[in-house]
Formats: C-alpha cells, structure tokens, sequence
C-alpha cells in the first residue's frame, strides 16, 4: 500500500519574515493523484509525527499532507492573532489549545474514535487528546546509579541542598519564560506541590541552567554536564534512551505531571473533512502499537493511572486558563525568577 | 329510544382528558421549577467565582494587582464543558482578562451580584458582575469582576430534565388512563347488574325491581317500579274484564238460544217458526262475533306477554279439532286428520294457537257445504304447516291479503254468519309466534287451503 512512498518530500525552511509567527520547518507530503490539501500546524518533530502522516496517507493516498512545525506559542499566535488557515493544529500546550477552544478558535467535531476512550480525552469535542506524556526527572550516569536518584521532590530538594558543590551549575530545567510546555509544567507544579518552589529556590543557588526544549537538556546530561534535568518531556526523553547513552529517565514517585498532546480544527479550516480523518487515526492510537512504536508518543492508556497514582493527568477545563491570566503569568513569572534566577 | 352516546365513553375520555391536562400541567411545573434550578446554580457558580477572584484583588504600591485563584476557574469547569470567559476592570482601563466582554447594563453594588444574558463569541452566555473596593477607604478604587459562561452544560441539564419530565408525565398519563378505563367501568357496572336483573325477568314478571340500586339510580328504579305497578294492575283488569265479559255476553246468549230452541219446538205456524229460527240465528251471530272479539282482544292481550309452554301440536290439533267435531257433525262434514308419527313439539302460548287453529277449523266447517269432507294436516318440514282444507267455495279470486284485516270478509260470503275476526286472531297468532298464515284454493276441485306456518 505504500506506493505513495515515491512522493517526494520538499522540506523548506523558512524565514520568518513572511508571517507573523516563527516557523521551524515546513514539509509536504505529496500524494500521488491529489485530491486534497490538508494543512497541519504542529508542535511535533517530523521524527516522531512522520510515521502518522505515513499511516494516514495509507488509509488516503490522495491527500497531501503539509506539515508546518513551530513552537507552542508561535502555534499559538498564529492561529489567534494571525488567522492562519490551516486545517489542523497539534500542540503540547494543553493550556494554549484550551485557551483556543475556549475563547472560540476551534470547530466542534462528533469523533466516533473517541466513544471507545474515557470521557477526558475530549474537551467540547474540539479537543482531542491523543497522547499522555509525563514530565520527569533526567538523570545522568556520570552522577547517579539507578539506586541513587532522588526518588521524589524532598528528596531532591535535600539532596541539592546538602551537596551544593557537587550540583553547583549541573541542574538544568525549562525556561519558563520561552517555553510553552515548561510554562505549563511549572504551573502544575505550583498547583500540586509546596515543594516545587523550594526545588526552584535550591535549584536557583545552585545556579540553574535554562534551557528551551527537551532535546538540549538530554544531550547535557547524556554527556554530563549536567547532572539532572527537571521537568523534561518523558515521551522524549524515551524515545533519546535509544540513541543516546548516559541518561536515564526517573518518574517521581511523589506525582508526575501528566500532559495530553491535542489536536483540534480551527474554525478557520478549509479542508475539515480531512482534518476530521486525521483526528479519527490520531484517536486509534491506542490500538495501534506500531504508531506509538514507530513515534515515541505514548497513547492513552487509563490502565497506568490505575497502577501508578502518582500519575496525574492534567484536565481540560476552565482551570488552564489560570495561569494563561496576563497578571497571572506576570506574578508567576516573577516569582519563578526571583527564585530561579538569581543574579 | 335513540342511542345518544356512551356515559363510559364520556365518562372515560373525561377522565382521560383530566389526567392529560394535569400531566402537562406537571410535565411544565416539573421542567420549570427544575430549569430554575439549574441557571440558580449556575449563577450561583458564577458568583461564587466572581466573589473569590474580587477577593483576591489587593494593592501593591498603589497599583491594583490581582492573582487569579485556581478554584475560581476551575469551579467553572464542575458542570459542564462550558466557555469561560472573564474582565476585571476598574472605571477606566481593564486589569486583566476579554476586554471585550459586554459590561452590564446595571452598575453592581458592591455585595450585591448583578446577573446578565448576552450573546457574546457566537454563544449565549450567563455573566455576572461584582463589585469590590481595593485599597484604603479614603483612597479605594472600585474594581469590578465580570465572569461570563456559555450555557452548554444547563442546556445539557435542561434536555436531561425535560427528557425526566416527559417519562414521568406520559407514566403518569397511562397510568390515570388506564384507571379512568377501571374507574368508568367500576362506577357502571351497578348499571350493568342492574339491567342484567331485569333483562333475566321473564316477560309476566312485573314485580319490583329490588336489586342494590346505587343513590343516583332510585328516582328512575323507583319510577320504573311504580310504572310497573300501574302496567300490572291495568294488565290483570283488562284480563278479569276479558275473562268477565265473555262469561257475561255468553251465558245469557246460550240461555236465550235455549229459550228459542224450546220456543222454536212449541210453535206450528210456520211463520212464527221461521221468525224464531231467524232469532235464533241471530243469537248464534251474536255469540259468536262477541266470542270472536273476546278471542281477538285475548290475542293481542297475550301477544305482547307470549307464553313460552312446550306442546305437541298435534295433540293439540286433535283436541282442537275433537272438540269441534260435534259442530261438523250437525252438517255430516267429517274430519280427516293426518299427522306425522313423532310429537310436534312446539314452544308458544297453548291457548293463543288454540285459538287460531279453533278459528280457522270453525271457518271451515261453516263454509263447508253439507256432506263435505274436511282434511286436517300436520306437516313437518322446514318449517311446521298446519292446513286445514275444505271443499267450500274457496276465495273464488278474493283479495287474499285483505283477508287477514280485521273485520274484512272474502267477496262471497254474503249469506253466512261472520265477524270477519277469524282469520285475523289466526294471522295475529301466527306472527305473535314468529309464522305466518298462507291461503290457496283447493288443487282438486272447489275449496280453500288456510294453513298455519310456523318456524320450527
């Protein structure tokens, strides 16, 4: 069936002058007779998104596919302020994508898919999660055996706090202030821990280092100068551990933030009958081991949330919209400085 | 009587239509009051939100600055998957949140919540407005907190509501058509046992009705008792006066032929002689006309009240014609009677078919001429034929239908005796019992066929 796997893939970067919002890269999947354009904002690599344009193209070889990545905020602005049509958007910030169902950005869709899975997967049938990604703790073999990691937030705020030399410039956590899924979760943080901010003031003396995204974190504590990452995306994470040696993946055991990749159809879409079939394979995920195997997005699984409580999904709902508040984020911003950053 | 439509029907549709009103009436109260319930909850969320973000407000080097609490938003998500929407503003320029969310018409006081309806975003949303002063009172600023839902979730609630509602009111429904059903049949069935009761009378019973008789039944049992009485009383004079007056007009008519029989031997001038004969022929008119009228009022006294006795009619035939053959025997007639072998067993009023048979026997043998032969016959076929033929002269052409109407007579009898009743107690007898009365001339030779039909 995939004889649609002579297309040919043009991937362009882009410049970011021509629009309002920043663009990482562009790629099209061209269908052999094209019937239809769908056109696919995302916050996933092509790495791991290209086995589910795959998989989709399969089941409609003649539907191109152009899919555009850039980060959550950029996703963000440029289906909010821009008025950027495309058909699809895909984000990791559950709480930018609840903002834009919420304040009305987003189509609703009766996905048949998501009869079979639990109620939360969905938000107004405009969200649909498909993925659960925890946050977790990135250790480096140089530092820690497997036996000697912190296994939970005390633990590791008295561990920093009673080894500052040893740690001093070798923590390595989120920007808050560049990232979306950092931003979010630290706020969850916030929410389920007094701890957290005790972590970000140690983590602060001990001169923390900032970074934007998961894959920088990872390759720090691979090669050891870092000694731990907070908060760093386990899907990700997961999906390094085979290519990279150096590392390995702790999940605390006091809770673990668990973040749901969503999807939904902008009221702006033009093509929403592809887009609605691009929602419907993203939601049989669950089934489908190959996907999960071949992108290293772990699927919906309620089962884990049964054997680990520590796992906690966060939830749609007015809730996210919290910490989206401009005051909100002010205060919080400033806060998270004045105990992360200490200059 | 003409059917003027059913008191069940009417009484059950009545019924029916009560209970369908009232199970509106609930269906709409139920659906109502619950609707209300549900947007005062739903405003009740909202102020609840709206006061906890206005308490969160406070002052920080003279600027208003605010924390948007968690559980203020996320009460909001409780309900449903509804759209929250949120401003916080002082008079003149918005601290956080949709500018662009409608302001309230009326200024909230502060304590005081202020609840909205707008169309905002594409939706209807419920919005609230709060009031709260921030600072010190010398220098307070007035801060008002808008918090603003779309109504998915009530929609939800109030499909789910109505849906309850209209089971329970078409439950309820059913169930009060179905016990209108019960009611309407219960409350006649005293109807019911009552017609039964009566409709069990045989057709001499004229006594009271005294079956259980609900309140509103007595006027009309009492009426149709005292109607009784007055049928009953008016039925036993009209029979002691048949019963008299034939006792009456015939013992003084025998007792005068007697006297002119005697009279009628004594004398020898021929002229006195046949003067008497004439008298005596008279008399013998007379008692038969009047015998004949007490028949026929007999008849059509008996007629209404049929007697239902089991007969053989050829038993009864034979007396019949036993008692008759003395009368035959003055003009050398003889009577031959034929009947079959079995019983002719026959259910009516023996004294009424006696009557008839009597009638139409007696008129045969008095239009017989002398030395004639009479011939009787009881046939069962179909139906039962009793026909009596003779060798008179006949109907000779008359109008044979006219025959049977009271006090006609056949076109050539002028020189015999008759009332012209015979045959009309006959044909009464034979309808009263479901027959009927056929007439034909004599096949062989002169003479006339009367025969008795009657259904087996």
């Amino acid at each position: 069936m995939r004889f649609f796997g002579i297309a040919t893939l043009i991937a362009t970067l882009w410049a970011s002058v021509s629009v309002g919002f920043e663009i990482e890269e562009e790629v099209s999947y061209p269908a052999i007779l094209e019937s239809s354009i769908l056109r696919v904002i995302s916050t996933a690599d092509r790495a791991a998104f290209e086995p589910i344009i795959d998989a989709f193209q399969a089941e409609n070889a003649t539907i191109t596919v152009e899919y555009t990545i850039a980060g959550t905020t950029e996703v963000m602005a440029a289906i909010q302020d821009e008025g950027a049509t495309y058909d699809l958007v895909i984000s990791s910030a559950m709480d930018l994508q609840t903002k834009l169902a919420n304040d009305g950005f987003a189509q609703s869709y009766k996905a048949s898919g998501a009869e079979n899975l639990p109620d939360w997967v969905t938000w107004r049938d405009q969200l649909f999660a498909f993925t659960q990604e925890p946050a977790v703790l990135v250790v480096s073999d140089q530092f820690f055996t497997p036996d000697s990691a912190p296994k939970n937030r005390a633990a590791l705020v008295a561990l920093l706090r009673e080894n500052p030399e040893t740690f001093r410039g070798k923590v390595g956590t989120y920007d808050i202030r560049r990232s979306g899924f950092g931003y979010l979760m630290a706020t969850q943080d916030s929410r389920n821990s007094e701890a957290f901010w005790r972590l970000m003031e140690v983590m602060g003396r001990l001169d923390a280092q900032l970074y934007c995204c998961s894959g920088e974190m990872i390759q720090q504590v691979a090669n050891g100068t870092l000694a731990l990452a907070y908060n760093v995306l386990g899907s990700y994470a997961a999906s390094q551990q085979g290519k990279i040696d150096g590392f390995h993946i702790i999940q605390l055991e006091d809770y673990v933030s668990v973040m749901l990749r969503t999807a939904l159809i902008p009221t702006t879409a033009q093509n929403v009958r592809d887009a609605q079939l691009f929602i419907e394979l993203l939601l049989q995920m669950n089934r489908r081991t190959d996907l999960v195997e071949a992108t290293g997005l772990p699927a919906i699984d309620t089962t884990q949330f049964q054997e680990n409580s520590a796992l906690r999904p966060i939830r749609f709902g007015p809730g996210l919209l919290v910490f989206l508040d401009q005051m909100r984020r002010k205060t919080f911003l400033r806060n998270w400085e004045s105990s992360l950053v200490q200059e | 009587m003409k059917p003027n439509g059913s008191i069940r029907r009417r009484l059950f549709f009545q019924l029916a239509g009560v209970a369908a009103l009232l199970s509106l009436a609930f269906f709409l109260v139920v659906r109502g009051v619950a609707e209300r319930a549900a947007e005062g909850t739903q405003d009740d969320i909202l102020a609840a939100s709206a006061t906890a973000i206005a308490e969160s407000l406070g002052e920080e080097n003279g600027e208003i600055i605010l924390e948007l609490p968690y559980s203020a938003m996320s009460m909001l998500g409780t309900v449903g998957e509804d759209r929250v929407f949120y401003h916080v503003a002082t008079s003149d320029h918005t601290l956080t949140g949709y500018t662009d969310l409608p302001p309230s018409r009326v200024a909230p006081q502060p304590g005081e919540p202020v609840f909205a309806t707008h169309d905002y975003r594409g939706d209807e949303v419920r919005a609230v407005y709060v009031k709260r002063p921030v600072g010190v009172a010398s220098a307070s600023t007035d801060v008002i907190v808008t918090v603003a839902q779309t109504r998915d979730g009530l929609a939800a609630i109030s499909r789910r509501i109505t849906t309850t509602a209209t089971g329970i009111g078409v439950g309820f429904f059913l169930l009060a058509t179905a016990l209108s059903l019960w009611a309407a049949n219960s409350a006649l069935a005293p109807i019911q046992r009552m017609t039964d009761s009566v409709t069990r009378r045989g057709p001499k019973d004229l006594r009271p009705v005294t079956a259980e008789t609900p309140t509103e039944l007595v006027p009309l049992v009492k009426e149709l008792n005292s109607f009784m009485a007055r049928l009953r009383s008016s039925l036993s004079q009209t029979e002691d006066f048949i019963a008299e007056a034939a006792h009456r007009v015939r013992t003084p008519l025998a007792t005068v032929r007697a006297q002119a029989e005697v009279t009628h031997h004594k004398l020898n001038k021929p002229e006195h002689r046949d003067a008497v004969r004439e008298m005596i022929r008279a008399i013998d008119e007379s008692s038969r006309s009047a015998g004949q009228m007490l028949d026929h009022a007999m008849v059509t006294f008996r007629a209404d009240s049929l007697a239902q006795d089991d007969l053989d009619l050829s038993r009864l035939i034979a007396e019949t014609c036993d008692r008759l053959s003395p009368t035959a025997g003055l003009k050398d007639i003889s009577i031959s009677e034929t009947y079959p072998e079995e019983p002719v067993n026959f259910n009516g009023d023996e004294i009424l078919l006696q009557a008839a048979f009597l009638n139409i026997l007696d008129n045969a043998i008095k239009y017989s001429p002398d030395d004639s032969d009479i011939t009787v016959t009881v046939r069962v076929a179909d139906e039962i034929e009793l026909s009596v033929l003779d060798q008179g002269r006949g109907f000779d052409g008359a109008d044979i239908s006219s025959l049977t109407q009271r006090y006609n007579r056949g076109a050539n009898v002028g020189d015999i005796v008759g009332s012209g009743l015979g045959l009309t107690i006959a044909d009464d007898v034979a309808r009263a019992h479901g027959g009927r009365l056929t007439f034909s001339q004599n096949q062989k030779g002169s003479g006339a066929c009367v025969s008795l039909v009657l259904p087996r």
